[in-house]
């Protein structure tokens, strides 16, 4: 295909506008301001129309990416979103959060000589653009079968299975533990990531398809799944995320000031204690933070710290800069808004005042001997390099383990030994009849977009189940 | 849903009961769970444990004071009104079983906490000893209910103006001395429970405290809560809220609920100029 339009490569990959690094950390606007339709139609004519195109094969949900963008090079931006939304309830959340360098544009072909195609600007684009200027057309939902099914935790994955599910024409029902749907989209990802008008936005579609959301109900605690098939649900998708914060288990973790990056985000996020008083619940304003980790959420949480008005923020990881785990945007991201980077430096114990708040840390120099079972080079302590750091806020920010609320009401799902559901890896079913399972808690904590590859893997399994058998 | 059915004030107006319709709540709900609530979007999580259930109704009691800005809030709505948020039962209920002679000790709202506890230990057929405690009589709540619930009722009053003058501890420490008791339930303000604690942990008789950190979700995702029990920390929302007092750390709780002293004062002097407005 390259060979026969050689001068399309020569467009330059698009840039994505975004806020002066300086001015927006200090705001809670989102970075990325969004391709012009001018450059979004150029950009895409980029794409050369592969007839076997790769990109797909990298994307957990198979995106129609070739016939969306030819939608968008021909300017029917409205035409563009309906195309993503065959396969991608979520695309102006997927067009921000995916790591589309691992996925679809990992493998698209004009990456391998330049530049590959801006997919994820794309879909942000499109959806956006349907967003504020579409007809308010929601996609169309298949002749009603009359089975309904319960979707428990409304993140990613069950908001994936629940738009799946509409579409082929089943009654769902949404329960979400908190006040607001959207999972870790609204709880976590920051606002200058992910808008939270556009949550809402997305789920609204869901609403409009026919979807019945309740909030506020801790499944597992008010109602159990046994008593959800009484109530006539005729199947069920577990999608309750990890959820159960880990800490690092050193003297003076309980000092005041220092947070798991849940707790920090939720109290920011869903909270909003970034608007305090105006919103009611407190967040801690540190001057001097300390971020412990380094994958996307610490990264997250790093950011917040800035725009709450710390003077600095240091992110303190225990192995070097190549093993980071966050993804290379957000890291360059952090770093143009004066997000430090302590590497190879590992905590080992908190500093408090007689009232129990945090004053510091004390930490120890690591260097890299072998290779452990990850296959990364495990950091080793260096003895006697033992330094303080002077810290008023640290965020814990180490991972996450699986919550056992839900699956202690549901004695007999299986589990693996730490405490993940086990869920068939093609499908989603788990060792009860009638239940599936996808996402964090089946796979410990991951991203947004594998979260929602499982819920579309369990959709289709629920959809031949309710039609065909267990 | 969470419409208030009932209210009434307590304690010269600075404790409030809500009665509130929460029909899956109440068939579910077990002695010593609590609840979540919020007054509206913009308000605040606030974990309350549950005073009583009435299943054949479908309501929920709570028992709160008024302390800041978010219990201020609480105190505005009136029967009709309804909460934005409430979710439970969260945390786990409290063990009832028959051990014969029985202890319970309230102070505060707390009293309204130990109350379903109270009950529940006594139709396990426990014989229970009650001791509650206030400032002045003229605050204590509950007094006929616990007296019910109760195969004996002590009362203490700080300023002498009913019963014993004095604290709880004085009548503890008494019927320790005098019975044989195999356990002791403390639930009130954390120097009570922390007293208590340490009486019972002398004369070796196991005691349950209740405890009532900040918390946000209250369903063990975000570890706000956190306390130190026995050297380990727990999350109270999950592991607790009822621990044995002997291992517990009331002195990192009492920190830790002072986590937000500044900005609550921030928010309630806010609120009040509102109100005058």
């Amino acid at each position: 295909m390259a060979d026969t339009k050689p001068k399309k490569i020569k467009i330059p990959r698009a840039k994505m506008p975004e806020q002066d690094p300086d001015i927006r950390k200090r705001n809670f606007e989102e970075v990325p301001l969004g391709l012009t339709p001018e450059m979004a139609v150029l950009e895409a004519s980029r794409c050369l129309q592969c007839k076997t195109p790769l990109c797909v094969q990298g994307c957990p949900v198979s995106v129609k990416i070739p016939e969306f963008i030819k939608l968008i090079a021909e300017s029917d931006f409205s035409g563009a979103t309906k195309k993503l939304w065959e396969t991608n309830a979520l695309p102006a959340v997927c067009g921000r959060v995916c790591p589309q360098e691992d996925q679809c544009e990992g493998k698209c072909i004009l990456g391998k000589k330049g530049a590959p195609v801006a997919i994820g600007y794309l879909e942000k684009f499109a959806a956006d653009w349907e967003r504020k200027n579409g007809k308010d057309e929601p996609p169309v939902v298949g002749e009603s079968t009359g089975k309904r099914v319960a979707v428990i935790g409304s993140g990613p994955s069950g908001l994936t299975v629940a738009g799946d599910l509409l579409l082929k024409g089943h009654e769902v029902t949404i329960f979400e533990a908190f006040h607001k749907p959207g999972g870790v989209l609204v709880y976590g990802i920051p606002e200058f990531r992910l808008p939270k008008e556009i949550v809402a936005s997305e789920v609204a579609t869901l609403e409009k398809m026919g979807a019945k959301i309740e909030c506020n109900t801790v499944i597992g605690a008010s109602t159990t799944i046994d008593e959800l098939f009484e109530e006539g649900f005729n199947a069920a998708y577990i999608g309750v995320g990890a959820g159960l914060p880990r800490f690092m288990n050193l003297p003076g973790e309980n000092l005041i000031g220092i947070y798991s990056a849940n707790e920090y985000l939720t109290r920011t996020n869903l909270m909003k204690g970034y608007l305090f008083p105006k919103y009611d619940t407190p967040i801690a304003r540190g001057k001097n933070v300390v971020v412990l980790g380094a994958g996307n959420v610490a990264m997250d949480s790093a950011r917040t710290a800035m725009r709450l008005g710390a003077k600095s923020v240091k992110v303190v990881y225990r192995r070097s800069r190549d093993e980071m785990p966050a993804r290379a945007e957000e890291l360059h991201h952090a770093e143009q808004e004066s997000i430090e980077f302590v590497l190879l430096t590992n905590p080992t114990q908190f500093f408090g005042d007689e009232n129990g708040r945090l004053t510091g840390m004390e930490c120890l120099k690591m260097e890299l001997g072998e290779p452990d079972a990850s296959g990364r080079r495990r950091p080793v302590p260096v003895e006697g390099s033992e330094f303080r750091i002077d810290c008023d806020l640290v965020v814990v920010s180490v991972g996450s383990n699986a919550n056992p609320l839900l699956t202690n009401s549901t004695p007999d799902i299986a589990l693996n030994r730490w405490g993940n559901i086990v869920g068939d890896p093609d499908t989603g079913k788990t060792s009860k009849r009638g239940v599936w399972a996808g996402g964090d808690i089946v796979t410990g904590a991951a991203t947004v977009i594998l979260a929602m590859g499982a819920g579309r893997a369990a959709a289709n399994s629920i959809h031949d189940y309710l039609t065909l058998g267990w | 849903m969470a419409k208030i059915v009932n209210r009434k004030e307590m304690a010269q107006g600075t404790i409030i009961l809500n009665e509130i319709e929460a029909p899956r709540i109440s068939r579910k709900a077990k002695p010593g769970q609590f609840v979540i609530l919020q007054a509206d979007e913009t308000g605040e999580r606030i974990p309350l444990t549950m005073a009583d259930t009435n299943p054949d109704k479908g309501t929920i009691t709570i028992i709160y004071m008024v302390v800041g800005k978010s219990t201020a809030r609480f105190k505005e709505l009136k029967i009709g009104d309804e909460f934005y948020a409430l979710i439970g039962p969260l945390g786990k209920p409290t063990h009832i079983e028959k051990v014969g002679k029985v202890v319970c000790v309230g102070g505060g709202t707390g009293i309204a906490v130990l109350h379903p506890i109270t009950r529940a230990l006594k139709e396990a057929g426990n014989d229970v000893t009650t001791i509650l405690g206030s400032r002045s009589y003229d605050l204590l709540i509950m007094e006929e209910q616990m007296r019910a619930a109760s195969t004996q009722l002590h009362i203490c009053t700080d300023d002498g103006s009913h019963g014993h003058h004095g604290f709880v501890t004085d009548v503890l420490k008494e019927v320790l001395e005098k019975n044989d008791i195999k356990l002791v339930v403390a639930i009130g303000p954390i120097p009570m429970m922390k007293f208590c604690s340490l009486i019972t942990k002398e004369k070796n008789v196991k005691t349950y405290v209740s405890l009532n950190p900040i918390m946000v979700d209250g369903t063990g995702m975000c570890g706000c809560c956190r306390v130190t029990v026995g050297n380990k920390t727990k999350f109270a929302c999950v592991d607790g809220p009822e621990f044995d007092g002997h291992a517990v750390d009331f002195d990192e709780l009492a920190k830790r609920l002072a986590s937000y002293l500044d900005d609550e004062r921030e928010s309630l002097d806010a609120f009040n100029k509102c109100k005058a407005l």
